[in-house]
């Protein structure tokens, strides 16, 4: 039903407005107005008469029991309608175990059962909240609720922690050891080989939107507007902690402004909304102030690798190794897998990648962008790069010279294989060419410049997605789905894909999403959601083109009286036969026409299930098919990154100043959205690159930059324009085509940097983020 | 934010007299760094009055050429003012390396010279400050103080001193002159604010009752080859972590005339005068420059996680003054 893309050059140039397939052209997006005018509403947005504002009160001490609250003098504070401590708290049911049974157990951020306890398990916990008639009131009365404590010895000092880290076991969704051969033996073999620690450190997501719920009760039914990216599991959790079945639960987030991750599991301030609701019996607002997002929700766990290569003198790598530890949070929190890329992505002959993790006493770790690639490329491109030094290989070469041709760990074939490609592509566009492989050979005054590369690679997750298309006698259609627009123009991207499918202008078709009253859409994380909701997108399209030739079919006097849908296309609005060109006499008929004579106002088409038992079946169905998928393909999105720095040779201040990034990523729905994020990959990888770094105070376990003034994420200035291009061929295995674009492009942005500062300078920096003073 | 009574003064007077009579009382200006700080519980005015609409918004010349600048300039006006762009560059320089455009259109003059240092920990009402609360302590020290200072500190305090646009005033030679119902009084501005010893809570020799009015900075031929160099960690709205302000004249290869001022290594914008008395009269070379920066840096005493800075900073001395010499010509 659409044309094969054009193989060369990205659709980018196609323009918005130009006839055939929607899918690939830059169309503008369906909430671009509504934004734009401020008309979209987010979570902490939705006007109420008797709305009442929340404030948390954060624990001070890292470890300990709570000995005793004095709310008299907030309570007095005119407005306060009440100060909620573990002591008058309503109850909630603790939160259970994760099981890999229901992906939505692992919805709590952490297992603290908040304002049910008087343990205190990290410096910033929340231990009362206030709620008042104005949200000043409730700021105001939070800095006058007494707590005192009782404190514990903690854990604060990842450095001194790594010393209590145990190995991960290992899942089904979680890489614990990999191994081939005896990698440690090849590598002492190696004729030239690079052993080396990296380290990367604690960050945080800062979404623009800080996280925000509004709760309110009617009865035992909820009603809760959230900043989620993950709708349903919002919607289970607070149904089990509150104790109401799920069905009395509904949880709206028409618009998210960001996520990361750090929207992915559910995390105090929206459980304390709903409590406070509830304790209060008004609706309940409770938007986080950004250092509250700091204190209660997880960011990315620090890391420490080591990362060995060793090689012959071709270049050929006979061992790789990989391994890392992270830390977790004492009350919840995930390894970081940052050997994962390092599994498949070169052909070494031997292997061994190993992670461990150990706890402390912080909030705990959670998702933030491509989980362990983002922060394991660090390690890994920059070994590669230092074995390249080693070698004298260029690293562009190094790297395409050890493309495997099936996973080295695990022999799966690759879905695609196409790094010498976007290596080939992205050197050209670069004037890689001409580069002095020197350190220090090139320079624009008193600034030294130099030229980095790295690889990026990251496998999409594919998610259970339910959805309801509707096509009505006017043309019109209608998709419905509880998914997520985050940001990313998910929305038009599904327009595009219905449009194309059912053969109707894009702007005949309305999307609505974000409201667990539709029918149940994918998280919106693992870059999942796009392809995950096409693959239903398509079937319900196809059921519904079905069901319109069915009715045609039958009719006399219809053209398409006898056709099998092989025979046809959508086009038109409408269905035609393909061998006769579009508008010929008898070729076809238009949905109106069909539907009109068959006195019908619409067809609508449904995919996935709505009752329980078929959802729990429909998902057991769904992981046994994506993990067998999963047995029998590496299906990755990959990238080429080439970064020019130039530092300054007084101050070692490392600015930089060119990026070309060449993507393969499957299928492009839309060029200028797609374009779009995997840029915004790269800047935010510029940021873990150069700034980024949450300052955990050791002594404390306190976080002392909880906040955009001195957690450095990148400004306009640092970045330069940034040139993004992909191959645009469709997975022949993903739904689609689509491979998940909302990760890739940061995976392998910090060691290109990395790389490029040490040809500009000689030396080396191992640890992020690359700072002025490692460079004195 | 707590509660507290609002004061809209119209002229310096009512100001004066407002601040004079109610102890616990803070001016707002931009309200920039006042209103953040409010918000973070850390300052606690128990009256804020409004100076916002006090005409002291003139930037006048001065009979010398000098000029003279009203403390409720805002500081995107004073960096676009010809005569300052034109006489005294590393003022326009500073004022426009500082925060980001938003906040430099509602920042004033006094407002800017008045904030408050950046610390971590003295913005975090859960950590032991000196200057927030006397005689708690300083975590910082043991801490992170990767912007903290490397000279003039002690060891109740090692904040530094925000500002970039009192690094350039510093240089220049500026006098600020303050108001209050006991009159009016001239201080200079190297002279204004203090260093922490064992009160670092006591950040300016201004009495609670004094109102900045006005900034003069004096006519210098020197300030026309002027620089301000900023050294951060991000290109944009980021504090720094080293500046310098610089002037720089030279006749027949030696040093006629020169003015360096330091920005992000201490409590206050610190004039290098040790610097350019080791450079006056010295043949304009790289060495020079290089054992000027040497000499200021002296006394210099990091912590490890600023230590760094007193290297950065000779090193930025030098490239600034290099980079004047080669725009000044090979006079």
């Amino acid at each position: 039903m659409t044309q094969a893309p054009e193989k060369t050059r990205p659709s980018v140039e196609r323009p918005a407005d130009a006839e055939g397939p929607a899918v690939g052209r830059p169309v503008d997006r369906v909430d671009g107005t509504v934004k734009t005018s401020g008309e979209a509403r987010y979570a902490a947005e939705f006007p109420f008469p008797d709305i009442a504002h929340a404030a948390m009160v954060h624990s001070t001490i890292t470890r300990g029991r709570i000995t005793g609250i004095d709310t008299a003098e907030a309570t007095a504070v005119e407005g306060v309608l009440a100060v909620i401590t573990h002591e008058n708290a309503p109850k909630m049911v603790p939160p259970g175990r994760p099981t890999p049974l229901d992906l939505s157990s692992m919805a709590p951020g952490t297992r603290v059962n908040y304002l049910n306890t008087d343990e205190v398990h990290w410096n910033g916990q929340p231990v009362a909240v206030v709620v008042a008639e104005s949200l000043e009131a409730a700021h105001a009365a939070a800095r006058l609720v007494r707590v005192t404590y009782d404190a514990l010895p903690a854990t604060t000092d990842f450095a001194a922690a790594q010393a209590d880290a145990t190995p991960v076991k290992g899942n089904l969704l979680e890489i614990g050891e990999a191994k081939k051969g005896d990698a440690e033996a090849a590598l002492a073999a190696a004729p030239v080989s690079v052993d080396a620690t990296y380290t990367t450190p604690p960050q945080n997501h800062n979404a623009i939107e800080p996280h925000a719920t509004t709760a309110v009760w009617d009865g035992d039914r909820l009603t809760v507007h959230e900043a989620t990216q993950g709708i349903e599991w919002v919607r289970k959790h607070l149904a089990v902690r509150f104790g109401v079945p799920a069905a009395n639960v509904r949880v709206i987030a028409t618009y998210v402004g960001g996520g990361f991750g750090g929207k992915g599991a559910v995390w105090a301030g929206t459980l304390l909304a709903v409590l406070a609701a509830k304790a209060t019996g008004r609706p309940v607002r409770m938007a986080l102030t950004r250092e509250a997002v700091y204190r209660t929700v997880g960011g990315r766990t620090p890391t420490r690798q080591r990362v060995a290569l060793g090689a012959g003198r071709d270049g050929q790598l006979t061992a790789l190794l990989h391994e890392g530890v992270s830390a977790v949070g004492r009350m919840g929190g995930r390894s970081e897998a940052v050997g994962s890329q390092s599994q498949h992505l070169y052909a070494a002959r031997t292997v061994l990648i190993r992670h461990s993790t150990t706890e402390m006493d912080t909030v705990p770790n959670t998702f933030m962008r491509a989980p362990g690639e983002a922060v394991g490329s660090f390690a890994l491109e920059s070994a590669v790069d230092e074995l390249a030094v080693e070698l004298g290989v260029d690293p562009v070469q190094l790297r395409t010279r050890n493309e495997p041709e099936r996973s080295p760990t695990d022999g799966k074939r690759f879905s695609r294989q196409n790094l010498g490609r976007v290596y080939a592509d992205g050197a050209e566009r670069f004037g890689w060419a001409a580069r002095d492989p020197k350190p220090r050979s090139m320079r624009d005054g008193r600034r030294l410049i130099g030229w980095g590369v790295a690889s990026a690679f990251h496998m999409p997750i594919q998610l259970p997605a339910d959805v309801s298309v509707r096509l009505a006698a006017d043309g019109t259609v209608l998709v419905r789905s509880s998914f997520h627009e985050i940001g990313v123009g998910a929305a038009t991207a599904q327009a595009q894909i219905a449009a194309d499918a059912l053969g109707v202008p894009v702007d005949a078709v309305r999307v609505e999403h974000g409201d667990s009253d539709q029918p149940v859409g994918p998280m919106a994380g693992g870059s999942g959601q796009t392809a995950s909701l096409a693959a239903a997108v398509l079937e319900a399209c196809d059921r519904i083109k079905r069901e319109a030739l069915a009715l045609a079919r039958k009719a006399p006097g219809s053209p398409l009286r006898g056709r099998r849908p092989a025979e046809l296309r959508a086009t038109g609005s409408g269905l035609f036969r393909a061998d006769l060109p579009p508008g010929a006499e008898s070729a076809g008929e238009t949905y109106a026409a069909i539907l009109t004579r068959a006195g019908r106002g619409y067809l609508e088409a449904r995919t996935g299930s709505d009752n329980r038992l078929r959802a729990a079946a429909g998902q057991a169905r769904f992981m046994t098919r994506f993990l067998l998928d999963r047995r029998r393909w590496v299906r990755a999105a990959i990238g080429a990154h080439f970064c020019e720095v130039a530092v300054d040779e007084d101050t070692g201040e490392v600015r930089v100043t060119r990026w070309v990034g060449v993507f393969d990523v499957g299928r492009v729905v839309n060029a200028k959205t797609a374009t779009s994020q995997l840029r915004g990959g790269i800047v935010m990888g510029i940021g873990a690159a150069l700034g980024e770094e949450t300052l955990l105070d050791p002594r404390t376990g306190r976080i002392m930059n909880p906040g955009l003034g001195e957690y450095h994420v990148p400004v306009h200035a640092d970045v330069p324009a940034i040139d993004v291009t992909y191959l645009d061929e469709p997975d022949p295995t993903a739904p689609a085509g689509i491979l998940g674009i909302g990760e890739v492009s940061i995976v392998g942005v910090a060691a290109a940097v990395a790389n490029a500062v040490h040809h500009a300078t000689g030396v080396r920096v191992r640890d992020l983020p690359v700072t002025l003073d490692r460079l004195l | 934010m707590r509660p507290f009574a609002y004061v809209s003064a119209p002229d310096v007077d009512t100001a004066v007299r407002a601040i004079a009579e109610q102890p616990g009382a803070k001016l707002l200006g931009g309200g920039t760094n006042l209103v953040d700080l409010m918000r973070q519980d850390v300052e606690r005015p128990t009256t804020v009055v409004d100076i916002s609409s006090v005409p002291l918004t003139g930037v006048d010349e001065l009979p010398d050429g000098g000029l003279r600048i009203g403390a409720l300039v805002r500081n995107s006006h004073l960096a676009a003012h010809p005569l300052v762009r034109t006489r005294f560059p590393v003022l326009a320089q500073a004022l426009l390396s500082g925060a980001s455009g938003q906040l430099r259109n509602m920042a004033t003059v006094g407002g800017n010279l008045l904030q408050r240092t950046r610390c971590l920990y003295f913005v975090d009402g859960a950590a032991a400050c000196n200057k927030r609360e006397p005689g708690s302590g300083c975590d910082a020290i043991g801490g992170f103080h990767r912007g903290n200072a490397v000279l003039g500190t002690s060891e109740h305090c090692v904040a530094t001193h925000p500002s970039d646009m009192a690094v350039a005033l510093a240089a220049l030679d500026a006098v600020v002159e303050a108001q209050s119902v006991r009159g009016t009084r001239r201080i200079p501005l190297v002279e204004l604010h203090r260093l922490p010893g064992d009160t670092p809570h006591l950040e300016t020799v201004l009495d609670a009752d004094e109102l900045i009015t006005a900034v003069e900075v004096p006519a210098s031929a020197v300030a026309a080859t002027s620089r301000y160099r900023k050294v951060r960690d991000r290109a944009s709205f980021a504090f720094a972590l080293v500046s310098v302000a610089a002037a720089l004249d030279v006749e027949d290869g030696a040093v006629s005339a020169v003015r360096v001022a330091l920005g992000g290594v201490a409590p206050k914008p610190w004039r290098a005068y040790e610097a350019e008395r080791v450079l006056t009269g010295a043949p304009a070379t790289e060495e020079s420059f290089r054992a000027a920066a040497e000499a200021e840096l002296a006394d210099a005493s990091g912590l490890p996680g600023n230590d760094f800075k007193i290297e950065l900073a000779r090193r930025t001395i030098v490239a600034t003054l290099r980079q004047l010499r080669v725009e000044g010509g090979a006079a």
